[in-house]
């Protein structure tokens, strides 16, 4: 089953072509990468899909709901009501965590659950304490996003994102602002996840844990989609030159 | 006159103060608000018009700002006041007055918080005033309340304006009594009192601000 769908995906800032004409789509269970250079447009692309950005032009759908449908004058939106219902079917982890600064890790976990998807407040924190044990942090329910680690940090809106229970995860640079110690403790997460056949797309500069984590990788260099396929072919015997360019720092 | 009936009419006086203070406050605080969202909108004429209007607000003195409230309506209407408006016209002035304040102080609070954390309440489904009354507006009262203690300080003393118009509060009382004794004494006390209130209000914002102080 398809869980996310893009099609001939465009974006342009200013006049600038950051998206030109990208399709990708993503099977339930798919852990895919999304590498490439900085300005490649791949969190764009990121943003595009997680409506923090209005496509230019292309379809998005999310298992087989169009949140935006392709047209002569680009892109057309779902109607707010719509969009809201398709939010709830992905998650995303920001590069910075975002977490509420105000609020506890419980609160941060529970808050839209109950608020949003009008759970049963019991229930959700149930759930909550399951993923926070699972993220290792059983101890730290009552602590604020200050008092926690950087790592510690993201795992929390890891579990933010989980607690929605959404189809699909997505990923932005969530290592990019860690120490290498702290990365490999957000790897490990990603990991168990994809064990789990959590569905991801995970946008990250990590090679190896591309390679590693991932079903799928996509290079992207300039708003398009350079080469793609098979982790370990993509990585390790990249066939286009620019992937060889981007990668060979990274081979040696 | 003796100095325990100079006092209690000072007193009495300072009762008055402290109506022109907290109707001050519990106007200009939520309207504050309403003015920074009218400042901040889209819409251009909107924010263009609030912008000029704070910018009179601020631009001029706001003892000419109560004359105009208190003689507006007469000169400019022909309506005939009553002594009570007198009142009126001083909580009119003072509150529109410092909504203009707090508005640029509120935008300024509200612009400070990371663009992240629109961003996260969106992917996470908050409504649109969801997110702002439950990420952006909490951070935003912690971010400004040393600014709006400046501004609330500067009102008690503020409220000495309302002479300007003949309104008698403490200020007013002690110019009165001060002129009929020729003495400089009840403007001391006077200045002794806008003291004291002072240091309550500024110990009940500190208060606050350590309360709020549970997370960085």
């Amino acid at each position: 089953m398809k869980i996310l769908e893009i099609n001939h995906c465009r974006k342009q800032f200013d006049g600038v072509e950051v998206l030109k004409d990208i399709s990708l789509s993503v099977d339930e269970g798919q852990v895919v990468s999304i590498i490439g250079p900085s300005g490649s447009g791949k969190s764009t692309l990121l943003r595009c899909a997680t409506l923090l950005e209005t496509m230019d032009g292309g379809d998005l759908i999310y298992i087989g709901e169009h949140a935006a449908k392709d047209s002569e004058n680009g892109s057309v939106y779902a109607s707010a009501e719509q969009l809201k219902k398709i939010k709830s079917n992905f998650g995303l982890v920001f590069q910075n965590f975002n977490l509420f600064p105000h609020y506890s890790v419980m609160k941060n976990i529970t808050e839209a659950p109950i608020l949003v998807q009008k759970r049963n407040k019991d229930e959700v924190y149930e759930e909550a304490l399951v993923l926070l044990k699972k993220m290792g942090l059983s101890d730290k329910a009552d602590s604020y996003p200050y008092q926690l680690s950087g790592g510690q940090q993201q795992r929390v809106s890891i579990a933010r994102a989980l607690a929605m229970n959404p189809k699909i995860l997505f990923f932005d640079e969530p290592t990019s602002a860690l120490d290498p110690e702290l990365t490999g403790e957000i790897l490990k997460v990603i990991k168990d996840l994809a064990a789990e056949h959590m569905t991801m797309v995970i946008v990250t500069h990590e090679m190896s844990f591309a390679r590693d984590v991932s079903n799928h990788i996509i290079f992207m260099d300039g708003g398009v989609i350079v080469e793609q396929g098979n982790p370990s072919d993509v990585i390790n015997n990249p066939q286009q030159d620019r992937t060889k360019l981007f990668l060979s720092r990274f081979q040696q | 006159m003796s100095f325990s009936a100079m006092l209690s009419q000072l007193v009495g006086g300072f009762g008055q103060t402290v109506l022109i203070f907290a109707l001050t406050l519990v106007f200009s605080l939520p309207l504050g608000l309403l003015v920074a969202f009218c400042r901040m909108s889209k819409f251009r004429p909107l924010s263009g018009l609030t912008k000029i209007i704070i910018s009179i607000l601020r631009g001029t003195p706001l003892m000419l700002q109560l004359f105009a409230w208190f003689y507006g309506p007469f000169y400019i209407f022909g309506i005939k006041l009553t002594s009570s408006y007198r009142l009126i016209a001083i909580i009119l002035g003072f509150s529109v007055n410092y909504a203009a304040y707090f508005a640029e102080i509120y935008r300024s609070g509200i612009e400070s918080i990371p663009v992240g954390q629109y961003e996260a309440a969106n992917v996470l489904g908050y409504s649109k005033s969801q997110t702002f009354s439950r990420i952006i507006f909490p951070q935003m009262v912690k971010r400004v309340l040393p600014p709006v203690t400046n501004e609330v300080i500067t009102l008690v003393k503020d409220t000495s304006l309302a002479f300007a118009i003949a309104y008698t509060e403490m200020f007013t009382i002690a110019k009165q009594i001060a002129a009929a004794q020729t003495s400089i004494m009840p403007l001391f006390i006077a200045g002794v009192f806008y003291f004291i209130f002072n240091f309550i209000v500024a110990q009940v914002m500190e208060r606050i601000e350590r309360k709020l102080n549970y997370y960085r």
